[in-house]
Parts: structure tokens; C-alpha cells; sequence
């Protein structure tokens, strides 16, 4: 049953951060895609299924059995797309500040939608 | 030294040469003159002395490996043949290079002049001596790119440029089509290598594939070569400085289409596409250049023309097809390369002693010059074909060729007439060169008056009229042995008799030459009324300009083709695009569902929790109150996208990731500050009441259909997560890591030994990529210009400093210092306390939850909670962090760490663990991924604070005076767009 919620969430997620996506703000897009990378992330940490009380840490030297243990491949994807996603975040952040500063709007095209 | 490797030092020689000369001083002339001068001499005695080598039909070979993998070699390659272009590469390098010295003003920036020409003379030797058709192709672009950067060195000129920029559109192009027809070889022949190839002659004619090979071989080597229908380049091209025209485009790099003919003569020659498509193609550029070439009023024009006939003497004689007629070519391209420079210097000389190279204005100049008139006569007496001249030999050969019987057909009957008519032509626009030059009346409107040139400035032409001479008289002694080194070399046991005289007796080609020479008198003769009108351009072909063709080419295919294909199908709107993009996705989802229907698994799922359950209805409902926000109230939406992140990361606590818990935490926190320190430049969006009622009906829909396809993706991924989290987990690599994680990294926190051991390489990529963003926003900021209505300070300022103003006992920015000073003065005595927390995490990520990449961003938090707390001026008066020097470090240990374990022969970045004994600390595990993980933090922290610094930062700086907005300087643009 935790599986249909997770999943029901990495879809909640998907579609506020899709729909932000398609806004003509540039904020917005900021946001749609900080949710977006929220979505992606537990999607592919989701792959290693879902494990409960099971941290791909060893207990002991000798424990070293993969039915133990959480996936850990896909969690050591995420961790590095959880900082890089920082980055992403930061660089559009500034882009999105010049493009204000220079173009006189916050329209994702440098100008107003001429409808 | 053994001889192959010599091979390479002469290759690469220059190719030094050109590095040095490029980090010359601007006005280092006579340095850069010195050094390209030294160096082609040096490459002209190594040449020379691999002679012995080659002259008995030895070939000398050097191969490295170059692409293993592709089972390419880098492999040198020299013969009779090889030897004798390489020698004409180097020596005419050598002489153009003294000449250049002088001929090059001091004003120009003279050592990028050398540094090109000498890389230049590398990529011609790599051309030349390349050992693999692949190595060939990729010098034969090389040149056109140094052909390119030459024509437009004087890039102050438009007509420099365009030159430039025709050149290398024709013959890159071309060579594009060599590299696919050298690719087909390959193909058929199954290697690369030159030997193989020329030994598979037949296999490659008898081949389906030969027509297209040979086609697209041609495609190459006429375009290099400006043959017919590709010609009109090369006088565009005379707009280079004239050594770059003596030396590239008369003597090597357009000879080396004929000389790429010449070498694979022996696999593609002998069929009847060979004979019809190259002998049309050489026959049309010899009598089109030629004729051209009379009516030119440009002196560089002129031989600019005389060489595309030339060139198409030398195709035409490929394209026979009988031995004979190749050592005609191969003897017929060394005569022209020293005739023709020479006559390019010539002319050169004329143009900077007199400042100009209008055959109209000058006249008579052989009282100003008489050494260099001489010279130039002889030369071009040569190019004529007058007897006891070099050009006199190779012409006399081509005329025995051209009358003798190849196949049968109209062309090769008609082939004595077309070459007696060319070769009128030819003595007709040397006497015109000669003739309209240094006779007549004294010219009195010259720029300069004209006198002779230093005298090393004349010592190339001097020495080239002097080969000429001494190959036309005395061609036995001179020019033979290496001639028949040469054509043995191409020609194999083929190679026919010849007879290399002067006087062969009365006979056939003799005839011939008297007619032309008397044919070429007498036209230019009656030339004369039509000549002293000084028309543009020959008559009848004034029109029919290659060069407007091919511009009404390249307009049609690259702007009108173009837009018409944008206007069709492009935006430059991205909502579009996204709105097609995300749709394109949920369609390629939905295909396969569709063809093979939907099921979840079986796999017994984890236990119903109803707490996680409430925690992502929280979760969701911050989400969706995060999209409904983001317009008008940012600072809502920035606090609801933190709340979605800290449901994920509770999420991933719940779910045993621990790692990625701690990480997502403080992310969410740094990009938290990330945005408020954002949302200050950002000037607000007023909230139009009743906006949403009155929005158009189009609007409507517009968010109608987005809200469709937002649920859709939304939707779909909901079903691919459930179908996906009910299938049991296959086994895959992850056992791998669970189980080495111990024995091979040292580690039991797994995800973190796969970080920073086993997959090291990647999240070395990802901190460089950290690093690069970091770099990016930095500079992107230095020269931020904030909106015009964010400039001054916050509301909120405003009003402080307004209370303090009213108040007598503030002083201005009182209030401002005061605001918060107890959550300040606790930040503040937080730093150490989250240094600590830092270091801890990073020192147990080995083993427990952690890592440098927390602990990275928990160090930078410390440091941005002092600027937050403290103000960017206070913090800044105390401690100066250098988050660039950091990353800088931080890169710098993590790529070293990685090279260490070459020092062990190890592939880069394996790691090596042991036990330390440490006293009172007791056993510890030190393994080189913990200084690797250091890099990883060092480069966390310079990243993360730089960019927050940066930001951080614009409000301390004056604002620049921000300009008006785009939409208010230009608003005719944005009527136009509307």
C-alpha cells in the first residue's frame, strides 16, 4: 500500500511541477523544476524498491548480503542529483535576474506574450 | 635516430615552430621571420637527406598507434614520390618565408603571420606524408583551415573575409566528400593504411561501390585543386598577403587535390568514369582559366587564372589514364610550383614597390627594376612554354599526350586542338603580364615610384629562375634522377620510357608548340584595341560568375530554405516548445502501454502506514499550493516547495536512505537562501484583482489544455512508479557493491563508498560540473544589472531608515544593525558548533550516514549563516573566505588523489585502504577515498558559498545605473513582434 502512495505522490509532484512548468513567469519555472527534481528524485531512488529499517550501511564486516539491504546504487545516483539540482536551481536563479534586469519583464521569453 | 621517426620530427617541426611563433611579441618581425625561416631550412636538409632512402624505390614507414580501438595507426609514410612533393612543401616554405620578412609590413602583427604559415607547412607535410587515408583527411582540412586564417589575415578587410570564408566553404566541403569517399575505401579495401590500399587497385575499380567512391575522391581533390565547376575560390583568395599567394595557392595547397590524384592514380585511374569526369573537368579549367586569365587587369588576378589552368593541365593529364601522361603531371607540377611562385613573388615585389597591381596603371617598369623584370620575363617565358625553359619540357610531354590515342571518342580526337588553343591562351597572358608591365610608356600616376626591392627580398624569385633555367636546359642533369624516383614510386613496374630533352627532332609536339607560341603572339596582338579599353572580365563570360552562382547558392540553402523551414515549423516562444516537449513524452509513454496494456505486479509491498499516508497529503497539497502561488506570491511558493522537500526527505528516512535524507535537508536549506537572496532583486507582480475572471477566452483554454497535459504526465508516471515498485527488484550490479563495499573501498556506509571509490570518475564529473555552475553565476553576476524597479532599498529598509532619520539619537542604519541582533549573535556562536557538525559528518561518511558532500554544504550553511547574521560588510571585515580558491583546492586534491594511482600503476582514481594504529584514538581506517572526499567537500563548500556570496553581494555594491528596460529603448522592435 505504501507503494500506491509513493506513487500517487511522485505523480502529485510530476504534474505541479509540469504544470509550473508550461507558465509563462520565470519564477514559476524555478519552482515547477525545484518540484520537478523532487519527482525525478524519488523516482529513480524508487527503483530500488522501497525498504523499511533496511540502510545500505553494514552492520558488520561480514554482513555484506544484498538481501539486507536497501538498494544502494540508485541512492548513490540521487545523492549527487540532489546537489546538482542546487546548481541547476542557483544558475537559473541568475538567469532569470539578468533576464529581469535586462529585458524589463519576468516573461520566459524577454517579453510580453503579445495575446 | 632512426629514419621513420625522422619522418615525424619533420611533421611536427613546424608544427612546434608555429606554437612558439604564436606567443611571439605583436612586433617581433624579424624574430618570427628568423624562426620560420630556420625551421623550414631545417626541414629542407632532414628532407633532403632521407633522399637516399627513397631514389631506388625504398619507402620509409613509421607507425604508432593513434585510435587502437578503431584499429587506426598514425603512420608515416615516404617515397620517391612523397619525398619529391615534401621537398617542393619545405624549400618554397623556406624561400617564402625570407620573402615574407620583407614583404610583410612591420605594422601588421607579423608572428601570427609565420605562427599560421608555418602550421600550415606541418599540415601540408602531414598531407603529404600521411601513411593512412584517414591521418590524410584529417591534414587535408587542417589546411583548408590554415588556408582560411591565412586569405583573411587582413581580417580589417571585407574582401579578405569573404575570400576567406568562400575558400573554406569550397574546399571543406570537399573535404567532407573526400572523408566519405576515403571511408568507402576503407570499406572495400578493409583498412586504411596506404600500402594496402594501393595494392587493391582492382578489388576497389571491380567494386559496386566504385563510381560513388570515385565521384565523391573527385569532389575532395577538384575543389582543393579549384578545378571546374569549383574554381572560383581561388581568385577570391588573392586577397591573402601575396606570400600566402605563392605559397599556398600556386605552389602546395592547391596542388594537393592533384597530388591526392597522382597518389591514388594507381587504385581509381583506368576506367572510363576516371577518363570522362577528370579529363572534362581538367579540360574545361584549362581553357576557361586560361582564357580568363588574358582579360584580368589584376596582376595576382591574372596568375591567379594562369594557375586554375594550369592546375587543369595537370587534371587533364591525370585524367588520360596512361603512364606516360602521369610523369607528364607529376613533371608539370614541380615546373609550375617554381614558375609560379616565383612569378607571385614577382608580382608581389611590383605591387610593394609601386602600391599597385592595376595592369592599366603600370607600364614600364622595366627602367625602374630591370633585375626583377628580368626575372619575372624568364619566369613567365616559362609559364609560356618557351623553349630552354622548364615549362617548355612538361608542355612538349603534354602535347605528345594529347595527340597520342587514348579512347575512343570525340573528346580525346578534339584533345590536340583544345590543347594548341590552350596554350595560346597561355602565351597570349604572358605576354600580357610581361608586356602591360615592365614595357611601354613609363607609368607617372604610381602610388610609390618604383625601384628595385632589398636584395634577399629578391634572392627567392632569383634562385627559382634559376632552377627554371637550369631544368629546362640541363634537364638530364638536374631534375631527372629525382623525376624517376618519383614516378617509379607511383608508377611501380609500369613506368614507361621516357626521354627528358630538349631536342627530340622535328616531330608532332614540336609543331604544335610553334603554333601556339605563334598563335598566343598573334592573339594578343589583335588583343591589343580590345585590351586598352581595360573592361572587367573576359568577354562572352563576363556574366557567368561562379563566385554569384555560388552565392545565390548559399543565400537560397542557408537563409531563404531556412527560414522558410522556421517559419513552417519553428518557434522562438518556449512555452511552445516545453508544451510540445512534455506532450511528446506522455505520447512515447503511452504507445507502448497502449500496444501491451497496463498490470501491476505481485510483489507483497511494504505495510500500510497511515502516517505516511498524512504526511504526503501534506506533501501533495504543498506542491500544488507551491504551482498555484509561484505567480504573484513568491515568497508562499518558496515556503511550500520547502515543505515538498521536506516531506521527500522525510520520505527517503522512512524508506532507509539516510544519506540522501541528510543531503536533501540541507539543500533544501541552502536553496531556501538561495531564493530569498534571489526574490530581493526580483520586483514584485501586482496581483490585478478579478485578473482570473476577466482572462480571454484563448487564456483559458491555454491553461485548460496545460492542466490536461500536466495530469497526464503526472498520471503516467504515477502508473510506471506503482507498475514498477509491485515488480520484485531484479538481481543487478548493486550486489556488487553491497558486497565489496568492506573488502575493496573500506567502508560500510555503501552508498557512500560507491561515491567516492567505486564510481569516483562520475562524482569527479559532478563536483567539475559544481565547479563550472559555480564559475558561471559568479560571472553572470559581476555585471548584473537588477531590474529598474528593485534599485533601491527593500520596503522594509526604507521604513527603518526613515524611523531612524526622525529619531535625533539614531544614526542612520541603526535599526537596520539592530533588526534581529539576537537570532544574530546565536548565529554567530553557531559557527563553531556547525564547523564541528561539518567535520563530523564528513569524517564518518565512510562508514555512517554522511559524506563530503553534506558536510560541504553543512560548512558552507555555517559560513552563510555569519553573513545572514552579521551583514556581507561586518562578516567580510573579519574572515575572508575564498570560495573560488576553495573549489580550485578542492578540484586540485580530488584530480590528485585519482593520479596518485598511476604512481602505483593503477587506473586513475582507485583507491587503497588500510588500518592505522593510532594511539589513544586506537585503530582507524584511512583509506585514500577520504582524501578524495575532502576534494569533494572543498569543492561543496567553494561552490555553494561562492554563488551565495555572489548573490549576496549585489546588495552591498552600488547598483549600477540600470538602463532602461529593452521594451522602452527599442519600442518599434516589440510593435513589430506584437
Amino acid at each position: 500500500m505504501m507503494e500506491l502512495v509513493f506513487s500517487l505522490a511522485v505523480g502529485v509532484l510530476t504534474s505541479s511541477g509540469v504544470w509550473l512548468l508550461l507558465r509563462p513567469r520565470t519564477f514559476q519555472v524555478i519552482i515547477g523544476l525545484s518540484l520537478l527534481s523532487y519527482a525525478v528524485n524519488l523516482f529513480i531512488f524508487g527503483m530500488g524498491r522501497l525498504r523499511i529499517g533496511a540502510a545500505p550501511i553494514l552492520k558488520s564486516p561480514d554482513a555484506a548480503v544484498p538481501a539486507l539491504y536497501a538498494d544502494p546504487l540508485p541512492q548513490a545516483l540521487v545523492l549527487t542529483a540532489i546537489v546538482i539540482s542546487f546548481a541547476m536551481t542557483s544558475l537559473f536563479l541568475v538567469v532569470l535576474l539578468a533576464s529581469r534586469g535586462l529585458t524589463g519583464t519576468d516573461h520566459v521569453d524577454g517579453r510580453e506574450d503579445p495575446q | 635516430m632512426s629514419s621513420g621517426t625522422l619522418l615525424l620530427v619533420i611533421v611536427f617541426l613546424p608544427f612546434v615552430g608555429s606554437f612558439i611563433a604564436a606567443f611571439l611579441r605583436q612586433d617581433a618581425r624579424n624574430g618570427a621571420a628568423f624562426l620560420a625561416g630556420s625551421i623550414a631550412l631545417c626541414a629542407t636538409v632532414l628532407t633532403a637527406f632521407q633522399y637516399p632512402e627513397v631514389k631506388d624505390g625504398g619507402v620509409l614507414r613509421l607507425r604508432t598507434d593513434w585510435v587502437p580501438a578503431l584499429g587506426l595507426d598514425f603512420t608515416m609514410r615516404m617515397n620517391g614520390f612523397t619525398w619529391l612533393f615534401a621537398m617542393l612543401v619545405v624549400s618554397i616554405g623556406f624561400l617564402v618565408a625570407l620573402y615574407a620578412r620583407y614583404y610583410m609590413s612591420a605594422a601588421d602583427p607579423v608572428p601570427r603571420f609565420f605562427a599560421l604559415l608555418l602550421a600550415f607547412m606541418g599540415a601540408m607535410l602531414g598531407i603529404v606524408l600521411s601513411g593512412n587515408l584517414i591521418q590524410l583527411v584529417f591534414f587535408w582540412e587542417l589546411t583548408s583551415l590554415f588556408s582560411f586564417l591565412l586569405i583573411g589575415y587582413w581580417h580589417h578587410s571585407a574582401s579578405a573575409r569573404e575570400g576567406a570564408r568562400m575558400a573554406l566553404t569550397v574546399t571543406a566541403a570537399g573535404g567532407l566528400c573526400l572523408l566519405l569517399g576515403i571511408l568507402l575505401i576503407g570499406h572495400i579495401v578493409g583498412s586504411y593504411d596506404l600500402d594496402r590500399v594501393l595494392a587493391s587497385g582492382a578489388l576497389i575499380r571491380s567494386s559496386d561501390l566504385y563510381l560513388p567512391t570515385l565521384i565523391l575522391v573527385l569532389l575532395g581533390a577538384l575543389t582543393k585543386s579549384a578545378q571546374f565547376p569549383f574554381h572560383f575560390w581561388l581568385p577570391h583568395a588573392m586577397a591573402a598577403p601575396t606570400p600566402v599567394s605563392a605559397y599556398l595557392h600556386s605552389a602546395t595547397m592547391v596542388k594537393a587535390g592533384v597530388f591526392l590524384l597522382t597518389l591514388l592514380w594507381p587504385v581509381l585511374s583506368g576506367t572510363e568514369a576516371w577518363f570522362y569526369i577528370v579529363v572534362t573537368a581538367g579540360l574545361c579549367t584549362l581553357l576557361l582559366g586560361a582564357y580568363a586569365a588574358i582579360f584580368q587587369q589584376d596582376l595576382k588576378g591574372l596568375l591567379a587564372y594562369s594557375t586554375i589552368s594550369h592546375l587543369g593541365l595537370i587534371t587533364l593529364l591525370l585524367g588520360l589514364g596512361s603512364p606516360l601522361a602521369a610523369v607528364a603531371a607529376i613533371f608539370h607540377t614541380l615546373n609550375h610550383a617554381t614558375f609560379k611562385a616565383s612569378l607571385f613573388m614577382a608580382a608581389g615585389i611590383i605591387d610593394h614597390e609601386s602600391g599597385t597591381r592595376d595592369i592599366r596603371r603600370l607600364s614600364g617598369l622595366l627602367r625602374h627594376m630591370p633585375v626583377t623584370a628580368t626575372l619575372a620575363m624568364v619566369a613567365a617565358a616559362a609559364m609560356a612554354g618557351v623553349p630552354l625553359l622548364n615549362g617548355f619540357l612538361s608542355k612538349e610531354m603534354f602535347f605528345a599526350e594529347a595527340a597520342a590515342f587514348h579512347v575512343d571518342s570525340l573528346l580525346d580526337h578534339s584533345l590536340p586542338y583544345f590543347a594548341m588553343m590552350a596554350s595560346a591562351f597561355s602565351v597570349a597572358y604572358s605576354l600580357r603580364f610581361i608586356h602591360g608591365v615592365f614595357f611601354g610608356e613609363p607609368a607617372t600616376d604610381l602610388p610609390r615610384t618604383p625601384h628595385e626591392p632589398p636584395h634577399w627580398m629578391r634572392f627567392p624569385i632569383e634562385l627559382l629562375v634559376l632552377i627554371c633555367l637550369l631544368v629546362g636546359i640541363l634537364p638530364a642533369l638536374t631534375i631527372k634522377p629525382f623525376l624517376s624516383a618519383a614516378v617509379r614510386s607511383v608508377l611501380g613496374p609500369d613506368t614507361p620510357y621516357y626521354s627528358l630533352a630538349v631536342w627530340h627532332g622535328f616531330n608532332e609536339p614540336l609543331l604544335m608548340s610553334v603554333i601556339a607560341l605563334v598563335g598566343g603572339i598573334l592573339m594578343y596582338w589583335l588583343l591589343q584595341a580590345h585590351l586598352a579599353k581595360g573592361i572587367e572580365g573576359p568577354p562572352l563570360m563576363r556574366r557567368l560568375k561562379g563566385q554569384r552562382i555560388f552565392e545565390r547558392v548559399l543565400v537560397a540553402v542557408s537563409w531563404r530554405g531556412a527560414r522558410s523551414v522556421e517559419r513552417v515549423l519553428g518557434t522562438q516562444r518556449l512555452q511552445p516548445q516545453l508544451r510540445l516537449l512534455v506532450a511528446f513524452a506522455v505520447l512515447a509513454a503511452v504507445w507502448p502501454l497502449y500496444q501491451h496494456g497496463f498490470e501491476a505486479g505481485h510483489h507483497a509491498g511494504t505495510e500500510f502506514d497511515p502516517a505516511f499516508l498524512l504526511l504526503w497529503v501534506v506533501g501533495g497539497l504543498s506542491a500544488i499550493g507551491a504551482a498555484h502561488q509561484a505567480k504573484y506570491h513568491r515568497l508562499a511558493a518558496t515556503v511550500l516547495m520547502g515543505g515538498a522537500g521536506l516531506v521527500t526527505c522525510i520520505t527517503f528516512v522512512w524508506f532507509s536512505a539516510p544519506d540522501l535524507a541528510v543531503t536533501q535537508l540541507l539543500v533544501e536549506i541552502v536553496t531556501t537562501v538561495l531564493l530569498l537572496l534571489g526574490l530581493r532583486w526580483l520586483p514584485k507582480r501586482i496581483e490585478i484583482s478579478g485578473e482570473g475572471l476577466t482572462a480571454g477566452f484563448r487564456a483559458r483554454m491555454r491553461r485548460a489544455r496545460d492542466l490536461t497535459l500536466s495530469i497526464a504526465a503526472g498520471a503516467g508516471i504515477s502508473l510506471i512508479v506503482y507498475a514498477l515498485l509491485t515488480r520484485p527488484l531484479p538481481d543487478a550490479v548493486s550486489r556488487y557493491f553491497v558486497e565489496n563495499s568492506y573488502d575493496k573501498g573500506g567502508g560500510r556506509n555503501v552508498v557512500n563508498v560507491i561515491l567516492v571509490d567505486f564510481r569516483g570518475f562520475d562524482t569527479f564529473g559532478e563536483i567539475v560540473v559544481l565547479a563550472v555552475v559555480a564559475i558561471t553565476v559568479f560571472s553572470l553576476l559581476r555585471r548584473f544589472r537588477p531590474a529598474q524597479e528593485s534599485v533601491q532599498a527593500p520596503e522594509q529598509q526604507q521604513r527603518q531608515d526613515a524611523y531612524d532619520r526622525t529619531a535625533p539619537e539614531r544614526a542612520l542604519g541603526d535599526t537596520l544593525s539592530d533588526y534581529l541582533t539576537v537570532p544574530g549573535i546565536i548565529m554567530q556562536w553557531l559557527f563553531p558548533v556547525i564547523g564541528m557538525v561539518a567535520i563530523y559528518l564528513f569524517l564518518r561518511g565512510h562508514d555512517l550516514p554522511g559524506g563530503g558532500f553534506a558536510a560541504g554544504i553543512t560548512m558552507s550553511i555555517a559560513l552563510v549563516l555569519q553573513y545572514m547574521a552579521g551583514g556581507t560588510r561586518w562578516i567580510e571585515a573579519r574572515l575572508r573566505v575564498l570560495p573560488i580558491r576553495w573549489m580550485g583546492l578542492g578540484l586540485l586534491c580530488a584530480a590528485f588523489t585519482g593520479l596518485g594511482a598511476w604512481v602505483f600503476a593503477h587506473p586513475f582514481l582507485t583507491s587503497h585502504f588500510r588500518y592505522l594504529e593510532l594511539p589513544l584514538i586506537g585503530k582507524m581506517p584511512a583509506a585514500t577515498a577520504l582524501l578524495f572526499d575532502l576534494g569533494v567537500f572543498a569543492t561543496v563548500v567553494g561552490a555553494t558559498v561562492l554563488i551565495l556570496i555572489a548573490l549576496a553581494h549585489q546588495s552591498v555594491r552600488s547598483p549600477r545605473a540600470a538602463r532602461p528596460p529593452l521594451s522602452d529603448r527599442k519600442p518599434a522592435v516589440v510593435q513589430e513582434d506584437a
